[in-house]
Parts: structure tokens; C-alpha cells; sequence
């Protein structure tokens, strides 16, 4: 009897170490259930993150070093920044789906003339953002609390141009479908410049990601994959009128840009190896060609990002 | 004697089967009704509120229209012919959708009230249609009043259970299978079939019963 009780009581104190070394790792600062999910506000030593959902490791977070906010934490948030490499000065950008507002703020650093809309369909998101982000907002960053599909397509009606698209929208647990189609990945290509570049955080662990790259392959035809091994996020990079031989990214591309690069280096990303984990769809294609494509009428995404492939 | 409650036995049961999927095609509709709207009016919650709020206005008012059409010689034929309305009334959804949502589109630019119009504009009618089936096939079956309680509870119960499997199969496999339009047409086209057959069905039982009573007045 005595042995159990010291085993009860070991077990007990062992579960209580980890639960103050847990809370003193992670501080809920905020935690809110919005109408569309849960979202918490957690600071990890000098790092904050917006989480949407804690249980699943799939779920994707917006994070910033409190002591550098203007500094970049999240790969695939630098991954996105290839976009530069092939219009290095755009002068209207579009982010769809705003997080922290933490792409926006170090876009309005790196291009403080450069005007800026944000779009983002859940209005606590934003608030959280202004709250606990320093999610900045002025004459060139304008904040919209609307689905992103309604706003391209208003946009549109309006003859509004961007030259550079972020779609950031797919926060790993559930994804807006309508999103994902190729009638909507048209109405974006619609809406980019002549030289106007999309990017789009996207799949690349289930079922799904076949099905996405044709329908990006289809309505933008070969584009750029920027992959990281380090995690399973997956950078989609195309341009409104396709790669041609000449406009094919190059090495060195950012080498002739030291500007760039010096400005790249302040918000932590390392421009050189933006280019190492680049592959072009035309010479590395890396799914099925007989792929359906998502449409409309067809787009069971979320049931296809059940089954790992 | 024994022929002829069989006879009425297995027509109710051909009552309950059409019930069942009426409150099936009911459901698989509206489920779908989230995504057909999305690309004009987004995924936001309210899409979701009008949607509902029209299906469940509907209902109500297809309750009260079927109920009141029921008290005027309620018969199969008529039975038949509602669900011949009600799936001819969703072949819009299949070949105007588009045109219609876009007109809205540009007529309204919030999307909350784009939505319930695109919602009215293209569910309304069918929906009331549907709604119909539930009173008229109570009418249909209740013999006496005693048991009205007892069917209309049944009758509830097998057209909800439709309802349920309706939604669980378009949501887990049908959107997984097939188009939208593909299912939208599919429903459409067992509503008219299930209605055709009923009125054919009631033309010979009537035939039926008319060849006997001639016999019997044969005999006599």
C-alpha cells in the first residue's frame, strides 16, 4: 500500500511540475470565441502568437517578437516575400486574410508608399490584431471586414487593379471553399496588373494538394512552389501572365537588387535563401497530371484534407 | 376484404416513401444552398441566416397551402402532381443560378440582404412546394380521426428521418462525388419521376376499380 501511495503521490507532483512549467512556457492573453472560431492570444517569452485553435498541430499561427515587432518570426510568412523577386515594387497589394496584421505591418516597412488593403472575414481577428499586434492602419492600410471572395468581386466591378495578391486565408482546420476554385482563382488573376503576382499559403499535406495545383496550374498555368522542409506550409507563386523563358526567376535576381536585400535582411529574412527551396512546376511537377481540378460546382476541399495522402 | 386493406396498406407505405424523400430533397437542397451562394455572397454567418430563414419561411407557408389544398378532394393524382411542380420549380437553380445571382449582385451591395434575396429568389417557390407534401400526404393517409394523431406523428417522423439522411449523404459524400448542378438536377428529376409514377399508379387502380364495378354489375 505505502509503495502505491508514493507512486500516487509522484505521479501527482510530476503532473503539477509540468503544468507550472507549461503555464510558465505559454500565457493565455486573450482568448475569445468569435463568430466564425476560437482565437487566443498566447506570449511565449519574448514571442506572441495568435492561435486559432489550440488542440491541432495542423493549425497556423501569426507570431511577433515583442522585442523586434517589425522582424518576421514564421517561414512561411517569408516564403510569401518571393513575390518581390518578381515585381519588386508593387505599388498596391492585396493580403486576404489578416491574422495578426503582422504581413501588412512589415509591407508597410518595407514599402511605406505602397497602399495596402487587408481583408479579413472575421471582425474579432481584426480587433485582436489592432489590440494586441500593433496592427498599424493609416491612409495607405485599409482594413476590410468582409469574405474575401465578395471583395475580389467587388474590387473587380470597381476596375480596381493589384500588383501583388496575398491569399492567406486557410488557417488548417477549416478552409473556405470557395477559395479554393478556379472561377476564383480567375476573378483574382483578373484583378492583378499586367505584372501582378500571387501568392497563396496553401496545402501540401493531404489529398488536397493535387487538387489545388492543377486548378492553380490551370488558370495561371506553371508557376513557382516555394516549399520549406521544415514545416508542411507550401508557398504558391504565380504571375498574371505566366513565366516566359525571359521572366523566368534567376539566382541572382536579388543579387543585382542589394536594396532589396539590405531591406529584407531588417524584417529577418535572408534573401538568399528565399531562392534555395524555389521550384518551377514546369520542371518539377510534383502531382498527378490527371488531377481534377476544383471548381464551383466541385469543391469538396475540407473532405479532401481529411485523408493524408 | 383482406386484398383490399393490403392494397391500402401498401399505398400508404408508397405515401411514407414519398414523404421520406421529400423532406430528403428538402435538406440536400438547402445544404447545397451554401454553395451555390458562396461565389456571389461569400461564407460569412449571415449566408447561413438567410438561407434558413428562407427555407423555414417556406415551410411554414407550404404547410399552410398544402394543409388548405388538402380539404378539396385530396387525391394521389394531385399528390403526384406537387411533386412534378416541386421538381420542375428547382431546375432554375440549375440553369439560372448564375444569371440571376449576378443581377443580385450588382443590384445589392450588402451582402446580407444580396444573400436573402438570392436565397428567396431561387428557393422560395420550391420549397413552399415541398412543404405542401407533408399536410396532403396526412390528408391522404389519416382514414379516421382517431388515429389523425398517430399518422401525422409517423408522417413527421419518416419525412425528419429523410431530412437527416438528406443532409449527412450530401454533405459527407454527394458534394464529394458530384457537381452541385449534378445533384440539383438529380433531385429535381426523382421529384418528377416519383410524381409521374404516382399519377400513373392512381390512373390504374382507378381503371382497376372501374373494370370491377363493371363486372360487378355484370353479374348482377
Amino acid at each position: 500500500m505505502p509503495n502505491y501511495s508514493i507512486k500516487l503521490m509522484a505521479t501527482i507532483t510530476s503532473l503539477l511540475l509540468v503544468i507550472t512549467i507549461q503555464s510558465a512556457m505559454a500565457k493565455v492573453v486573450h482568448s475569445e470565441r468569435s463568430l466564425y472560431r476560437n482565437i487566443i492570444v498566447e506570449d511565449k517569452g519574448d514571442l506572441r502568437c495568435l492561435k486559432f485553435n489550440v488542440k491541432t498541430t495542423k493549425t497556423r499561427q501569426s507570431c511577433l517578437q515583442k522585442s523586434q515587432p517589425q522582424q518576421l518570426v514564421f517561414n512561411y510568412t517569408k516564403q510569401l516575400l518571393t513575390a518581390l523577386l518578381v515585381n519588386p515594387n508593387p505599388k498596391r497589394v492585396l493580403i486576404i486574410g489578416l491574422g495578426g496584421g503582422t504581413m501588412s505591418n512589415a509591407l508597410h516597412q518595407l514599402y511605406p508608399q505602397s497602399n495596402i488593403d487587408n481583408v479579413e472575414i472575421d471582425q474579432s481577428v481584426i480587433k485582436v490584431a489592432r489590440q494586441y499586434f500593433g496592427f498599424l492602419e493609416n491612409s495607405r492600410i485599409a482594413t476590410y471586414s468582409q469574405d474575401g471572395r465578395v471583395f475580389v468581386k467587388r474590387a473587380l466591378l470597381k476596375k480596381q487593379t493589384y500588383d501583388w495578391i496575398i491569399l492567406d486565408a486557410f488557417n488548417g482546420d477549416y478552409i473556405p471553399e470557395h477559395l479554393m476554385t478556379a472561377e476564383f482563382l480567375q476573378e483574382v488573376k483578373s484583378l492583378l496588373s499586367s505584372q501582378g503576382v500571387l501568392t497563396a499559403n496553401t496545402f501540401s499535406s493531404s489529398k488536397l494538394y493535387a487538387y489545388e495545383s492543377a486548378t492553380y496550374k490551370k488558370v495561371f498555368g506553371d508557376f513557382y512552389q516555394v516549399t520549406n522542409p521544415e514545416n508542411n506550409n507550401r508557398i504558391i507563386l504565380a504571375k498574371k501572365n505566366g513565366f516566359t523563358a525571359t521572366s523566368l526567376i534567376k539566382a541572382d535576381a536579388l543579387l543585382n537588387n542589394p536594396l532589396l536585400s539590405k531591406q529584407l535582411a531588417d524584417i529577418g529574412v535572408n534573401s538568399s535563401q528565399l531562392f534555395r527551396n524555389m521550384k518551377y512546376t514546369k520542371d518539377h511537377q510534383d502531382w498527378d497530371n490527371a488531377s481534377m481540378i476544383l471548381t464551383d460546382q466541385f469543391s469538396p476541399a475540407n473532405l479532401l484534407n481529411m485523408d493524408s495522402n | 376484404m383482406t386484398s383490399l386493406t393490403q392494397k391500402n396498406h401498401l399505398t400508404n407505405l408508397y405515401i411514407y416513401m414519398l414523404a421520406f424523400t421529400s423532406g430528403f430533397s428538402i435538406m440536400c437542397v438547402e445544404l447545397l444552398a451554401g454553395r451555390i451562394l458562396a461565389p456571389f455572397f461569400g461564407s460569412s454567418v449571415h449566408i447561413w441566416g438567410s438561407i434558413i430563414t428562407v427555407f423555414m419561411l417556406s415551410l411554414s407557408i407550404g404547410y399552410l397551402l398544402g394543409g388548405k389544398l388538402s380539404t378539396h378532394s385530396a387525391t394521389l393524382t394531385r399528390y403526384g402532381f406537387i411533386f412534378i411542380i416541386a421538381g420542375i420549380t428547382l431546375l432554375p437553380i440549375v440553369t439560372s443560378s448564375q444569371s440571376l445571382m449576378e443581377v443580385i449582385f450588382l443590384a445589392i451591395d450588402d451582402s446580407r440582404y444580396g444573400s436573402l434575396v438570392a436565397s428567396t429568389v431561387l428557393f422560395f417557390i420550391p420549397t413552399i412546394i415541398l412543404g405542401m407534401l407533408s399536410p396532403y400526404s396526412v390528408r391522404l393517409l389519416v382514414k379516421h380521426s382517431n388515429e389523425s394523431g398517430q399518422v401525422a406523428g409517423k408522417l413527421y417522423f419518416v419525412s425528419t428521418l429523410g431530412s437527416a439522411i438528406g443532409t449527412i449523404v450530401t454533405s459527407f459524400y454527394f458534394v464529394m462525388w458530384f457537381e452541385i448542378n449534378t445533384i440539383v438536377l438529380s433531385v429535381s428529376l426523382l421529384l418528377t419521376l416519383l410524381g409521374a409514377v404516382t399519377i400513373i399508379i392512381e390512373k390504374l387502380r382507378v381503371a382497376a376499380k372501374k373494370s370491377n364495378h363493371r363486372k360487378v354489375v355484370k353479374h348482377a
